[in-house]
């Protein structure tokens, strides 16, 4: 699980600069913050704002218009899981009942929490649903036990072979 | 004597069920028999319920072995599969096998055999002989033959590609693009991640081929960022390709310039929507423009753009090396060539189903993918995405065209179809229509930002039986408000399901209302 570094403006500085030059730099910027942080810090703003030549509204627009791009940094396990209808045929919302009833929130990033679930709207694995990206690592035909198993922290591979 | 090769794919979709797993096992079980094997990441066939799908070299052609784990691996050495040998997993030779048999695979002849990152591998399949005939053409003779070809974007709007090429190369600018919809955001689609993970040189070979065609020396491929697998894959191959001079300054050594980079969308459906996607890669919201101005004549940065789906670019070096006549050969009426259906949901055998336009939804719900994976009767199949319409199993028989489709009220779309079975229940999938439209809709039209937010309420009221003769007519109001007033299909199209789940299953929309039981 990620431990992102604490605010650095050189560091963010240099991101910056590696990809200034870049046509409609904007997100590779940004996502490359993201990356780095864990989260597009406020005190980027500025300084996207003036390698980019925009207002520092502009950027602000930017991210928060982008589902992906965070204002605070989670260092937990982020589960995406897919509720897009191809997983609903699948039992998408049985999943999310059980969460529901394990008291495990969804769509909220709570601190010091372990895991995080969130929606996500398909992740092209639509043929063996219900499917999550796990830190970035697809796994699929999730039932209960396997996403118990994800949120207790058990390694994506060993979940992948559990016997559903 | 040249190591015996095994193949395992590393599409995301056989990652996720354990493929990384079980190509390290393969490797790990040759070194401690002392065997001279070389494993092979391949993309995947697209027969995703065999997931992870092993195969073998034989005399007979690859032979495969599905769904493998892990703890399947030496018992798989033991009964000797590296020479083919029967195993419980057997699938037998995958040129015989059903699926594979039934299927005209034109864009995904290649996908499951070759290493996705190998030009030599690309080469050796047929990959860059359209590029070879496109850089002894004129643009306007690629123009023409993608014309000819008959071949309709794939994205969803089925427009006409080479119209759309032509406008381009007509329009008369010091620079161009083509820009590579990647984004696929359609619910129950992944056929342009499975270019991208397990075929990415043929998407770079259409592009450099649009390129010509246009004059256009930069491309872009932008996708979406719930696709991490791709993006590795596409990046990778689009360097790999630069370094041997498939792409950049000369072409394959032609003196034409053309250069691609990935750019990486951050999470929003609309950034699909071509206008809005233009928006995203110039570093702004997503928000869609109002056309005209259409993209091929000011796009990009405002200059003249082709932008086109991952199938359609995908299609066009095959067009280019076999002839554009080859390709309208196949198809019906204007729906012409092959259309890569991708099969999900409650479904048997789910995965992609690459054939010629007309083949029935029923050969491909009930043939191929063998009815639900619940085992109970086949509902409904939505088919083309969130937009798409929800159709009763009675009207399985239609073909899949872009015409007969819309006939009854549905669309293609990108191909996906997704499966229910009589556990579904279509007034939640009709509430579900118009909860997605309202996140991710852009904002730019009240119509459809304010509208999906009403349809939810009213949905909420009808469910919940409150008033309904009032509020079925409120949605059908709402509907109408959407259709006619969005600016984009995102607003005018979320009555679509709607109002073909209201059609087909009203009983669905009059039931006692019964609190749910896990509320
Ligand atoms: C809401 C919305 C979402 C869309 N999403 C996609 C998408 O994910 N991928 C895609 O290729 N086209 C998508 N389209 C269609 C594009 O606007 C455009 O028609 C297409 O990229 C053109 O390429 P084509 O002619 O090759 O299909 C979407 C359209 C709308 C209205
Ligand atoms: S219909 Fe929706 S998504 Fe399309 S422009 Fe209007 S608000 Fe934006
Ligand atoms: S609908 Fe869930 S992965 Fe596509």
């Amino acid at each position: 699980m990620p431990a992102y570094p604490a605010w650095d403006a050189d560091a963010a500085r240099a991101l910056i600069a590696e990809r200034a030059h870049l046509d409609g730099a904007m997100l590779p910027v940004l996502h490359a913050l993201q990356e780095r942080f864990g989260h597009v810090p406020r005190e980027a703003v500025p300084l996207v704002a003036e390698a980019l030549n925009v207002s520092r509204a502009d950027v602000h627009g930017v991210v928060t218009f982008y589902h992906d791009f965070k204002d605070a940094p989670f260092a937990g396990r982020v589960v995406r899981l897919c509720r897009a209808e191809a997983c609903q045929a699948s039992g998408c919302e049985a999943l999310v009942d059980f969460l529901h009833g394990r008291g495990v929130p969804l769509d909220e990033r709570p601190a010091h929490a372990r895991v995080a679930v969130e929606t996500v709207y398909c992740l092209g694995l639509c043929a063996s649903g219900p499917a999550a990206l796990v830190d970035g690592e697809p796994v699929a035909r999730l039932d209960p036990a396997r996403l118990a198993a994800l949120c207790e922290g058990a390694a994506v591979e060993a979940v992948r072979e559990m016997v559903p | 004597m040249t190591a015996r090769r095994v193949f395992v794919p590393r599409d995301a979709a056989a990652r996720a069920a354990g493929a990384d797993a079980v190509a390290a096992a393969i490797a790990g079980e040759a070194a401690r028999r002392g065997l001279d094997l070389e494993v092979v990441r391949t993309g995947s066939r697209g027969m995703l319920w065999l997931e992870p799908l092993v195969e073998v070299d034989t005399p007979e052609g690859r032979v495969a072995f599905g769904p493998v784990s892990r703890r399947d691996v030496s018992g798989l050495f033991d009964a000797g599969f590296l020479s083919g040998a029967d195993h419980a997993l057997g699938q037998g030779p995958v040129a015989r096998m059903p699926w594979m048999m039934r299927q005209q695979r034109v864009t995904f002849a290649r996908t499951g055999i070759v290493d996705p990152l190998s030009l030599a591998d690309y080469r050796a399949h047929g990959g860059l002989g359209g590029l070879h005939k496109a850089l002894a053409m004129t643009g306007a003779q690629i123009v023409e033959a993608v014309t000819q070809s008959g071949l309709r974007g794939r994205g969803g709007a089925g427009f006409p590609t080479g119209i759309k090429w032509k406008t381009v190369h007509d329009a008369a600018a010091d620079r161009k693009y083509v820009v590579c919809n990647a984004d696929e955001g359609d619910s129950g689609t992944f056929a342009d991640r499975m270019v991208m993970e397990g075929d990415p040189f043929m998407l770079i070979e259409g592009m450099a081929i649009a390129g010509l065609a246009a004059g256009a020396t930069t491309g872009f491929i932008y996708i979406r960022s719930e696709y991490p697998d791709a993006i590795a894959t596409m990046s990778g191959a689009v360097a790999a390709a630069g370094q041997a001079g498939l792409l950049g300054d000369s072409v394959l050594g032609s003196g034409r310039a053309f250069r691609i980079e990935v750019r990486v969308g951050a999470g929003a459906y609309i950034c699909g929507e071509e206008t809005s996607l233009l928006e995203s890669l110039e570093g702004r919201r997503g928000i869609v423009r109002a056309k005209p101005p259409i993209p091929a004549l000011k796009g990009l940065f405002g200059q003249p753009t082709i932008v086109n789906n991952v199938l359609s670019l995908a299609a066009v070096p095959w067009i280019l090396a076999h002839g554009a006549q080859a390709y309208a050969d196949l198809g019906m009426g204007r729906s012409r060539g092959t259309l890569p259906v991708q099969l999900g949901g409650n479904v048997r055998r789910g995965g992609l189903v690459e054939l010629a336009f007309g083949v029935s939804l029923r050969d491909i719900v009930m043939e191929f993918g063998g009815g639900t994976r619940s085992g109970r009767p086949v509902r409904a199949v939505q088919v083309g995405g969130p937009l798409g319409a929800y159709l009763p199993a009675s009207q399985l028989d239609t073909p899949l065209d872009y015409e007969a489709l819309a006939a009854i009220g549905g669309m293609v779309g990108h191909g996906g179809i997704v499966v229910f079975d009589d556990e579904a229940d279509m007034a939640r999938q009709a509430r579900f229509a118009f909860a997605f439209c309202a996140a991710e809709s852009c904002g730019k039209c009240t119509p459809c930002r304010i509208g999906a937010t009403r349809g939810v309420e009213v949905m909420d009221r009808i469910i919940a039986g409150i008033d309904r003769d009032a509020n079925l007519s409120l949605l059908e109001d709402l509907n109408q408000l959407m259709t006619d007033a969005s600016l984009c299909a995102m607003g005018g199209l979320t009555p679509m399901p709607v109002r073909s789940a209201l059609r087909h299953f009203p009983e669905d929309f009059r039931r006692p209302a019964l609190p749910r039981a896990a509320e």
